[in-house]
Order: C-alpha cells, then sequence, then structure tokens
C-alpha cells in the first residue's frame, strides 16, 4: 500500500486513504450520479410528447442519432468552431503580448482596456455583437461598408458561422493575452539581448526567443479554451439559435434542441454520451500535448 | 588586433547622469577591467561599449572609427553576460552555434568552429546537453564558448563570476586568465570583487558615480592610490583611515601628530599643503604591525584567526582599526596592544581626500600582469 516517493517521503497508507475518503466519494458521486444518469436515459426510450412510450430502447437512440445528418453536421461545425477561435486568439494574443510589451504612453489602460472583453458575460456580448456590430441596417460594420461605398453584409444569414467565431474569438481572446502577457515578462532581457548580440533582429528574436519561451503558455491557452469552446452555447442561442439551417448548430445546441425543442430526452442523452466521448478523444491528445510540454 | 577608445562619454537617464564624461582607451589584447561599487555606472559603460545602450554624447571607437551609430551585432564584440543568458530550449551546440546560425553559416562549418571552442572549454562532452543539465561553472563556460565563435575582436564580461560558489569562481578566474592568453584577445570585464580585478587585469579602471577615480596597473592602484575613495576600495581588508593634523609640511615629507600624541614623517610631498589643513592618514590592515614600542594603541575587539593570517579589529578611540597580524599572535580579546607602522607605507589625504604625492615610486607599481607573462616565457626558454 506504502508508496515512496523520491523525495523519500511515503504516500497512501490507511489513514491518509480514510482521511481522503469523504471527499473523494462525494467527487466521484458528484460525477457518476450524472454520468449514470445519462447513460441510463441514452438506452431509454423516453420522449416528453409520447408519455406512453417508455421502456428500454437499447441501441434505438444511437442508431437514430448517427443516421441523423445534423449529428454529422454538428460535430463539424464544433471542430470549426473550437479550431478558428483557437487559431485566432493564440497567434492574435501572442501578437498582442509581444504589442503590449513594448514600452508605449498609457500602455497600462491599453492593457485593461485589451483585456476588459473578457469581463463581460457571453449573453451580453454576444447581443452587442447582434444588434450593435453586425446588425444590417444598423450596425457598425454595414455604417462603416457603407461609409466606403460597399454593399452592407448581412452577418448572420450569409456568413453565419464566421459571426459566430468572430464574437466568441472577441471574447476569448484577452484571456489568450492575459496568460501569455505574464509568461513574457518571465522572459529574461539578457536572453533578448545575447540575442541581438548574437545578429538577431526583431523577427529572429520573436522565432528564436520568444516564442519557444511562450511554448508552455500557449500550450495551457489551448487547454483551458478547448475546455470551454466544446461547450459554446449562450452565443449561439443569442444570435443565430443554431441557423440558418443548422449552419451554426454545434453539439451543445443539437442536444439542446433535442432535449427541449424535441422533448426527445433519450436522444438528447445519447448526443450527451457523444460530447462526452468526443471531449475525452480531444482530452486525451491535449493531456498529452501539455504533460509532454511541461516535462521539459 | 583591436583598440577601444571612448572620448567624453556620457549617459544620461532621464534627469540622472550615470556616466559623467569618461575618456578611457584600451590597448590591443589588454585585459582592462572596470571595477566600482554597485550603481558607479560601469555595467551602463559596459552596454555602451556593446552597443545595448546608446552613449548621451561622446564618441566609441574600435580601431579608430567610431561606431556609435553601428548596432550591437556588428561592431565585432562578443558579450558574456552576468545571468549566462542561455537560450534554454537549445543544446549547447546550438547555443554556441546561434550567431552562426542567424549568420546563415553552412552547419558543417558551424559544428566546426562549435567543436573548436568547445575543445578550448572542455565542453565536448556537453554538447547535446540543455543548459537546465548544466552546473553552474559549465553554464559559465558555454557563455563564454559563445562569445568565442563569434571571433570577437573585443570580449566583454559583465560580472560573468558573480552567481558561482566561491571555490568554482577562483577555478574560473584562473580559467580566464589563461583563455585571455590563449586568445590573445582584448577583453573588457567588469566587476565589484576587487579581487578579481586585482588578480586577472591589465589595467583596472575604478569607476565611482559615473566618473574615473584611477586608472592604472593593480600594483599602481594598490601602492599609489590617487585619493581616498580607490584606497578605500583597492585592497582587502579595508584601508583604515585615521584623522591626524599637520605638524610640518615640506616638500621633503609632512610630520604629523598621530592621535596618540605622537609624532611622524611620512615621505610624501607636502609642499602645497595649507597650515593647519585636516589630514588623513590611510594604512592598510597588512602594513600596521604589532610593536611594544608603537606609536599606536589600542583594545582587541574582535580577533578572527585564518590560520595563516589573524585579523585583529582594535579600538582605538571611538575608531576600529583592523590589523592583519601574523597567524601565531598569542593575543587574546580585550588585550591592549601596541602597534606601529613604517612611514613609506602610509598615505595622506588632504581634506579634499586627494592622496598627497608620494616621494618615492614603489618598484612594483608599473608591473602588468602581461610583464608576468613575459617574464615567464622568457624563463621557459
Amino acid at each position: 500500500m506504502n508508496k515512496t516517493r523520491a523525495s523519500g517521503r511515503t504516500v497512501g497508507g490507511l489513514r491518509t486513504l480514510s482521511l481522503q475518503a469523504p471527499a473523494v466519494t462525494l467527487l466521484l458521486l458528484w460525477m457518476l450520479i450524472p454520468l449514470g444518469l445519462t447513460i441510463w436515459f441514452s438506452f431509454q426510450r423516453y420522449n416528453l410528447l409520447m408519455p406512453g412510450m417508455t421502456g428500454f430502447a437499447g441501441l434505438e437512440n444511437y442508431q437514430y442519432l448517427f443516421s441523423d445528418p445534423a449529428l454529422w453536421s454538428a460535430m463539424g461545425t464544433t471542430l470549426l468552431l473550437v479550431g478558428w477561435v483557437l487559431a485566432i486568439t493564440v497567434v492574435g494574443g501572442t501578437l498582442l503580448a509581444v504589442l503590449f510589451q513594448q514600452d508605449f504612453a498609457g500602455r497600462g489602460i491599453a492593457r485593461v482596456l485589451a483585456i476588459s472583453p473578457f469581463f463581460v458575460m457571453p449573453t451580453v456580448s454576444a447581443l452587442v455583437w447582434k444588434n450593435m456590430m453586425m446588425h444590417p441596417s444598423n450596425g457598425v460594420f454595414s455604417w462603416v461598408a457603407e461609409t466606403f461605398g460597399f454593399q452592407a453584409v448581412d452577418w448572420f444569414s450569409s456568413l453565419p458561422l464566421t459571426s459566430i467565431i468572430i464574437i466568441v474569438a472577441w471574447q476569448w481572446l484577452p484571456f489568450a493575452l492575459l496568460i501569455l502577457l505574464t509568461a513574457m515578462q518571465s522572459l529574461d532581457e539578457d536572453q533578448v539581448e545575447a540575442a541581438r548580440m548574437d545578429g538577431a533582429g526583431p523577427v529572429a528574436i520573436f522565432f528564436f526567443i520568444t516564442l519557444p519561451h511562450l511554448k508552455r503558455a500557449i500550450s495551457v491557452v489551448i487547454m483551458i479554451e478547448m475546455i470551454f469552446l466544446l461547450t459554446i452555447f449562450a452565443e449561439i442561442f443569442v444570435t443565430t439559435s443554431g441557423g440558418p439551417g443548422l449552419a451554426t448548430t454545434n453539439l451543445a445546441y443539437l442536444i439542446y434542441i433535442r432535449a427541449l425543442l424535441d422533448f426527445d430526452v433519450g436522444t438528447a442523452s445519447a448526443g450527451g454520451v457523444i460530447a462526452i466521448i468526443l471531449a475525452n478523444i480531444v482530452a486525451i491528445f491535449l493531456v498529452r500535448m501539455v504533460a509532454k510540454n511541461l516535462e521539459d | 588586433m583591436a583598440t577601444l577608445e571612448l572620448k567624453q562619454i556620457t549617459k544620461r537617464f532621464d534627469d540622472t547622469d550615470v556616466i559623467k564624461g569618461i575618456d578611457l582607451e584600451v590597448n590591443d589584447r589588454e585585459f582592462v577591467v572596470f571595477v566600482g561599487p554597485s550603481g558607479c555606472g560601469k555595467s551602463t559603460l559596459m552596454r555602451m561599449i556593446a552597443g545595448l545602450e546608446s552613449a548621451t554624447s561622446g564618441d566609441i571607437l574600435i580601431n579608430g572609427e567610431r561606431i556609435n551609430e553601428v548596432g550591437p551585432a556588428h561592431r565585432g564584440l562578443a558579450m558574456v553576460f552576468q545571468s549566462y543568458a542561455l537560450y534554454p530550449h537549445m543544446t549547447v551546440e546550438d547555443n554556441m552555434g546561434f550567431s552562426m546560425r542567424l549568420a546563415k553559416v553552412p552547419k558543417e562549418q558551424r559544428r566546426q568552429k562549435v567543436l573548436e571552442a568547445a575543445k578550448i572549454l572542455q565542453l565536448e562532452p556537453l554538447l547535446d546537453r540543455k543548459p537546465k543539465a548544466l552546473s553552474g561553472g559549465q553554464r559559465q563556460r558555454v557563455a563564454i564558448g559563445r562569445a568565442i565563435v563569434r571571433n570577437p575582436s573585443i570580449f566583454l564580461f559583465d560580472e560573468p563570476l558573480s552567481n558561482l560558489d566561491a571555490a568554482l569562481r577562483v577555478q574560473m578566474r584562473i580559467e580566464l586568465a589563461r583563455l585571455h592568453e590563449e586568445l590573445d584577445a582584448t577583453m573588457i570585464y567588469v566587476t565589484h570583487d576587487q579581487i578579481e580585478a586585482m588578480t586577472m587585469a591589465d589595467k583596472i579602471v575604478v569607476l565611482h558615480d559615473g566618473v574615473v577615480e584611477q586608472m592604472g596597473s593593480p600594483m599602481e592602484l594598490y601602492h599609489h592610490p590617487r585619493n581616498r575613495f580607490v584606497a578605500g576600495f583597492i585592497g582587502s581588508p579595508k584601508m583604515n583611515f585615521l584623522d591626524v593634523s599637520l605638524e610640518e609640511a615640506g616638500p621633503e615629507g609632512v610630520r604629523i601628530r598621530l592621535p596618540s600624541g605622537r609624532d611622524c614623517t611620512v615621505p610624501v610631498d607636502g609642499s602645497e599643503l595649507a597650515v593647519d589643513s585636516p589630514l588623513e592618514l590611510g594604512i592598510r590592515p597588512e602594513h600596521l604591525q604589532l610593536d611594544d614600542q608603537g606609536p599606536l594603541s589600542g583594545e582587541i575587539q574582535v580577533l578572527e584567526r585564518l590560520g595563516g593570517q589573524t585579523s585583529l579589529y582594535v579600538q582605538m578611540g571611538e575608531l576600529v582599526v583592523t590589523i592583519m597580524a601574523d597567524g601565531d599572535v598569542a593575543h587574546r580579546v580585550h588585550d591592549m596592544v601596541r602597534f606601529g607602522f613604517d612611514p613609506m607605507r602610509a598615505h595622506l589625504f588632504n581634506s579634499e581626500g586627494t592622496a598627497l604625492p608620494s616621494l618615492h615610486q614603489h618598484p612594483l607599481a608599473g608591473l602588468t600582469r602581461r610583464d608576468h607573462r613575459q617574464a615567464a616565457e622568457g624563463s621557459n626558454q
């Protein structure tokens, strides 16, 4: 039972286990009961509109779901959304972090302003973007377009997923900036100067010194953002409601449609199980990547 | 071949003058040490030479060419940083070859040069390691190696040994001196440690508050400090300073009255002295001798036995005087001791802190480390 760590301390043992047990048990139940219920419902015939039809359904819910093109489209949308937002926030966040590391007048205020979108709640920011920025007739974008003589774009009907990506990226860019800026500050100034003496220009310093230094922070940003981006819901609900058609329906929104618009708890639960599996596959890759990065 | 010349260099940060006009000449293959207390501007001066900091006014010349506007990479200099500043994600080999990689030197040639430098520094077995897996001394050597591969005309060292422990510092000091001979390059070295300055320099530049207090060979600075600051800064333990009164001054010597009431004639030129001007007597601890007939006396407060030597801290009125005595002295704490000194070894400072010129030049004052080297080479043949 007792294991000895490299430090010479022992871990485990009956006494420590008994002290940990209540917390571990509580957390386990906290996780297992919802998970168990979801899996249970996913095998049940359970539609609130058809109260009479209950009972064990076998794999029927899954069969129905997998034969539904909406699932595959939702999965694609989810991955596109996560991928693009990650790309924009990481690249943008890194460049902004380098920018905000430079000394200029009003840097403190500029930093606060750049980080503030993170403190706006998703529903509010989605509403602001929908009604004030991207609105085809009242929006700032259309006003700018018309000022320069272009046709105003009806963002949510012609470029629905792009619009969602812009909104979500706007919200998460400050998070990436915040983490990367903190990491930037621990960059040894001597290293930069040594590189300058070695003949490195600003671009070489960015690629050879800054970027390797930020590698660990970037992997942390990717991991944390991924967890939240897989479950984006409010922004879609407020702006496009998953449409037009299924253009902006991601997995989370699809489950919502099945459970609370179609009242089909069984199929929604099956969708939930698939979402859990998808998240776990992503998480395994991520955890490996981050763990490897943290090691060296 | 590389010489460096500074002409009336100044540096101003916002409202503070950090460097207040420095003239300096560094000869080819010379080992010059900038030494001074923290905040004296020595690191700033080196960074200006390196090009990491711009000079507010004045000229920097390398081999007679003004290089104020030349970027740090193109001055033909290499710098070793106090923190080593190794690139943590690169192996030792990549660290050392980084400048050549930026200059797009072919891989084979790069490896060749890195191996050459690694051989000089005994780094060959470590080339594939990352800096994290190296000890402090090894990191230091890699940092020096990174400088060597650039084949610079002048090496700059910014307090390179201050992060090492005492034993390693002594070892690296010897290694640096050996390296200087082997590479035969011009080197500029910044330190706050006067032992490093004394042991390695051909020429020491003592800086204080942004001005050069004195410039000269280590022995010159030790035996003929130009003022009270240099006298106190060079030498360890620190020189003792006693307030004395002037009895009689002339070009042949100055007669002073010691705090104990006895008189003593110091062989310095006192022809410029005004009557009654306050004087300060400076004597190094190693030049004070315990002597039952000595003119000075006091009570031992602290006794430090180092084996070969014993430091005595003697209370003399308000003042504590340090004496370096033989290792075998039998005295105990609170003993009263008498001690004296050879007037030839004493220094006198006027009210401005300037040393009165000594009448006798010390025979070793002109000696540089280079003279040691040449003598040694001569005897080998």
